[in-house]
């Protein structure tokens, strides 16, 4: 009785950071420790640190990835599947819901004009996801240097961005 | 009983439901470094390897992906999911691209007690993080190409440019831009044919 009622505190939590987690990755990063470390204290902060680490060096959003951590350490795999349910459940409420309409309407003049002026939005958006992540991750020559070289590679060739990551993960093994 | 066509659409749906959970499959095992990051290799599996999507349906599925909450890669998936096969293709798109994720921090918090990550793998991190803002500023050149068509789409990225400067939410932006997209196709009278 007492599990069911943990997992149920585990898929609310996690279905209100989802509901909340806009802008994707980093945003969410405070609101989870609120709930996870001050408020319902299933985390030490240094534990709540440790996921953090862990969720950067592992494929996958952070949301998902500190979800099914947090799940786990609290009741098991029990626990991660009800987390990670909770985190997506809201994404899946909005983006079908948008995805409902986008597709009753798609072919009207609205929604023409609609994705017409989005387009533009979205290519700033991911320009300035570029400044913001290339802030922390260009911090010296060495790293200057290999994201100059995967620019022009990519405008020179069509390489699989997975092996281009690939690659520079071995180079970063060698040259740090 | 079942007739042969009836048959063959149904091995069809289950070939076409395995592609869709494999290609997210293989987008959620490679996104590094979170949100954008991924952008270049949705693009490269949906447009480039199975032309699911052409490059613009490919932006509008990031703009209605960025609209709402949660993360990219798991609101593309939700969205192409239920483009193709509907709710079907949504259980198959997000199951695909949460699992990887899903199974590795299963396993690490199973056997991991200590969670510092050996040093080669931050090693092998620190060469990752500068390569993935070339492939989001790429990324961003490339769509940029593919969009800023005239000065109209010039003005908009131009004002959203400046309102993500001021700190202007991006749901707010795509909010703000989508209603004068919809206002100026009325006022203007667009015509579009049917599909």
């Amino acid at each position: 009785m007492t599990a069911l009622v943990l997992l149920w505190q585990l898929f609310s939590t996690f279905v209100i950071i989802g509901l909340f987690s806009y802008g994707g990755g980093y945003v969410m990063i405070p609101l989870i420790q609120r709930e996870i470390v001050v408020h319902h204290a299933w985390l030490t902060p240094g534990q709540f640190m440790d996921i953090i680490g862990v969720a950067e060096v592992t494929p996958g959003p952070v949301s998902i990835n500190s979800a099914t951590f947090v799940g786990y350490k609290v009741a098991g795999v029990a626990g991660s599947l009800a987390a990670t349910l909770g985190v997506i459940l809201p994404s899946l409420v909005a983006i079908m819901t948008l995805a409902y309409f986008a597709v009753q309407f798609a072919g009207s003049a609205e929604m023409a004009g609609l994705f017409y002026n989005i387009r533009p939005v979205v290519v700033v958006l991911i320009f300035t996801a570029a400044i913001v992540v290339g802030r922390t991750a260009i911090v010296d020559l060495k790293s200057l240097l290999v994201a100059v070289a995967v620019l022009a590679l990519l405008q020179t060739k069509k390489i699989s961005p997975i092996l281009i990551l690939l690659g520079a993960g071995l180079l970063g093994i060698v040259i740090y | 009983m079942k007739s042969q066509e009836q048959n063959q659409a149904e091995s069809c749906d289950r070939l076409c439901l395995q592609s869709i959970f494999w290609s997210f499959f293989r987008v959620g095992a490679f996104t590094f470094g979170g949100g954008y990051a991924m952008l270049p290799i949705i693009q490269r599996e949906l447009v480039d390897r199975r032309h699911w999507l052409d490059t613009k349906q490919f932006m509008d599925c990031l703009a209605v992906a960025q609209a709402g909450p949660g993360a990219i890669a798991v609101n593309t998936a939700i969205f192409t999911g239920y483009k193709m096969m509907g709710i079907t293709g949504v259980l198959a798109a997000t199951a695909g691209v949460v699992l990887p994720s899903f199974l590795i921090i299963v396993a690490i918090a199973a056997t991991l007690n200590v969670t510092t990550p050996p040093e080669p793998l931050i090693k092998f991190f620190l060469g990752i993080r500068p390569a993935v803002v070339a492939l989001i500023a790429g990324a961003a050149f490339n769509l940029g190409r593919i969009v800023l068509l005239d000065s109209h789409c010039w003005m908009v990225a131009g004002l959203a440019l400046l309102g993500s400067a001021i700190g202007v939410h991006p749901a707010l932006l795509i909010a703000g831009a989508a209603t004068y997209g919809v206002l100026r196709a009325r006022l203007e009278g667009w015509q579009v044919k049917k599909p």
